[in-house]
């Protein structure tokens, strides 16, 4: 059990700069998720967390101690691989026992935390089984059992899940979170996918370019991106860029910047009616809800997302849209919130 | 697939006599020295030369074993083997160090160190010989296990072939490994040893062939007969001058030195195989 704190942690390849200085405290038991698109520097984050990257300035404290220079296992930490890295030519059992043979735990005390981590895992069939012959959900779970019998401070998840298939995913991601409480364990974790950031998080760190935009709880973050990237991350499908201010009263924007409004805080009504006219483009029908996709009379293009129930407007159809101003939120030309 | 399913009838027979053919031409010999090694050496020299094994199996190798040529056979055996096994285990621990510090670790001169490995493939045994014997000789090496093991025991093939697969290894399961608190010889041991085990076995059989049927070096550097080695003994019991020969026996001497590659062959064939075609990961 610990806490973790990021000071001004930066990385650096050569002369290229790929983590900009990032700062975060996350609280004992807390559930982090690093999110963003690929190459933003969120593994990397994480690896110098594990220790498996040095550090080029800053420091990462666990619990009340610098772990800068440790070794990876010094720190208490335990690491879910991607594509799982199980040794292959062990069994599931002494893959799991592996970390705790070569830290000289007793053996009826390996024997018994591995037993514990098979029963909360339900792997208790496969322990002589080696990995070749378990599914991908096994494998995965063989990996979280790896992690879990070290009991360490904190858990790392280095995208845990982007190697199952879509099903398989949403199962892992509800019991990766249900395992994370009952143990308590302080747990980062990366992922490029937004909602299993939304889903799992405590609180996420939303990272682009090497630099944290935002941090914070996700539904915080869903209603209040502080930058436009953030706005346009998190949330499917994303919220809705315009370049001219439709606000009835206001005159036109600074140049560069933009309002957004989240396609779920538009309604449909009459043409005319509503604070712009949209010409609809088509339509995409999900069940629960209906995507309706057109260009505003000013020509910026607009998604709506309305309840899966109401009749579908025909293509190429006018209607109006009425959005409550106070749902717009306003970004400058260089994509930071603007209170207006 | 299919094609090979049509053909048959006229051809499956044609094809078989072929191999049959084949298989025969490069058995014979083998043969013909089993039976010569059976029979007394009248029964060898008087022509017709006899093609069916005779009665003295048991005299021949016997005599073979325990008085040979120039020293018994047993005792060349046992040199043999001391050397194919030397070399063998030397090569693949030697390899599998050199690899493992070529792939793993970051050092100085890194790249230069494997092409200088890489450029000893051009200089075999034969190449080097001259000075290698100057070295072995004054080092007082001759006539000892240590001189004909230790010119032979670096390979670059073996480095080669075990720095391939582990660059295959993903990298992640050398960050896990780091994870669980593995230091460097414990991840050899624990995870590259074993991940190694089928290639090792096929090297074990390629290398023991290759140490057994050295010729050339022992027959330079051992000039003791107690240590002549079986493969150069056979060529010392040749006759030199009107000496007259036991060709039974030189024979006998011959089939037991093809036993050893031909057991370690057999033995190790599952192994060998399986480390020649699939990758276990």
């Amino acid at each position: 059990m610990a806490e973790i704190k990021l000071e001004a942690i930066r990385k650096s390849y050569g002369r290229t700069e790929v983590i900009h200085g990032i700062d975060a405290e996350i609280s004992d038991g807390e559930f982090i998720v690093i999110v963003g698109p690929s190459g933003c520097g969120k593994s990397t984050l994480l690896r110098m967390v594990a220790g498996l990257e040095t550090i080029t300035s800053g420091d990462i404290h666990i619990g009340d101690r610098v772990v800068n220079k440790l070794e990876p296992r010094e720190r208490d930490i335990a690491m879910v691989f991607q594509n799982y890295a199980l040794y292959p030519h062990m069994s599931v059992f002494d893959n799991m026992a592996y970390g705790l043979k070569i830290a000289n735990v007793p053996k009826a005390e390996i024997q018994a935390r591995v037993a514990e981590a098979a029963r909360m895992l339900e792997l208790e069939p496969y322990l002589d089984r080696k990995p070749r012959q378990l599914s991908g959900g096994q494998r995965q779970r063989v990996a979280m059992g790896r992690a879990i019998v070290r009991k360490p401070a904190v858990f790392l998840f280095d995208e845990p899940l982007s190697n199952l298939d879509a099903k398989l995913r949403v199962q892992m991601r509800l019991e990766i979170k249900a395992l994370q409480r009952k143990l308590g364990v302080t747990a980062l974790y990366v992922t490029h996918d937004q909602v299993e950031a939304m889903t799992l998080a405590d609180r996420m760190i939303v990272m682009n370019g090497g630099v944290a935009e935002q941090i914070g709880a996700p539904l915080d973050v869903y209603a209040n991106p502080a930058t436009l990237f953030v706005a346009g991350f998190i949330g499917s499908p994303p919220m809705n860029v315009l370049s001219h201010d439709i606000r009835p009263g206001r005159g036109a924007l600074d140049p560069g910047a933009v309002i957004g409004v989240r396609p779920e805080h538009i309604d449909l009504v009459a043409p005319g009616a509503g604070l712009i006219d949209f010409d609809v483009a088509f339509c995409e029908p999900l069940g629960a809800e209906t995507l309706v996709h057109g260009v505003t009379a000013a020509g910026d293009k607009l998604v709506v997302r309305i309840d899966g129930e109401v009749k579908l407007p025909a293509d190429g159809t006018r209607i109006g849209l009425s959005i409550d101003p106070a749902r717009i939120l306003t970004f400058d030309a260089s994509g930071r919130r603007t209170e207006t | 697939m299919s094609g090979m399913v049509e053909k048959r009838g006229v051809g499956t027979w044609l094809t078989h006599a072929g191999l049959i053919f084949g298989i025969a031409v490069i058995c014979f010999p083998i043969w013909i020295a089993f039976v010569a090694s059976t029979v007394t050496q009248d029964d060898l020299v008087r022509p017709p030369m006899p093609l069916l094994p005779g009665s003295h199996f048991f005299d021949n190798y016997l005599e073979a074993l325990l008085t040979g040529g120039a020293a018994p056979v047993w005792q060349m055996l046992l040199n043999s083997l001391v050397m194919a096994l030397g070399i063998t285990i030397g090569k693949i621990i030697i390899s599998l160090l050199s690899a493992y510090a070529i792939v793993y670790f970051k050092f100085r001169f890194r790249m230069l160190f494997f092409w200088l490995i890489f450029m000893t493939l051009m200089l075999p045994v034969e190449v080097r010989i001259v000075p290698t014997y100057e070295v072995v000789a004054s080092l007082g090496l001759l006539n000892s296990y240590t001189g004909l093991i230790l010119p032979l025991i670096a390979s670059a093939t073996a480095t080669f072939l075990f720095r391939q697969l582990f660059m295959t290894i993903p990298d992640e399961l050398t960050e896990a490994a780091r994870v669980d608190g593995a230091g460097p010889i414990r991840f050899f041991i624990d995870i590259l040893l074993p991940m190694s085990r089928t290639n090792i076995a096929a090297l074990f059989v390629i290398l023991f062939i290759y140490g057994w049927n050295q010729y050339l070096w022992p027959l330079l550097i051992t000039t003791d007969p107690s240590m002549n080695t079986v493969v150069m003994g056979i060529k010392q019991m040749l006759p030199t001058g009107d000496q007259t020969v036991e060709w039974p026996v030189i024979m006998a001497t011959a089939m037991l030195a093809m036993l050893p590659p031909v057991l370690v062959v057999i033995g190790m064939q599952k192994l060998f195989v399986k480390g020649l075609v699939e990758s276990e990961k």
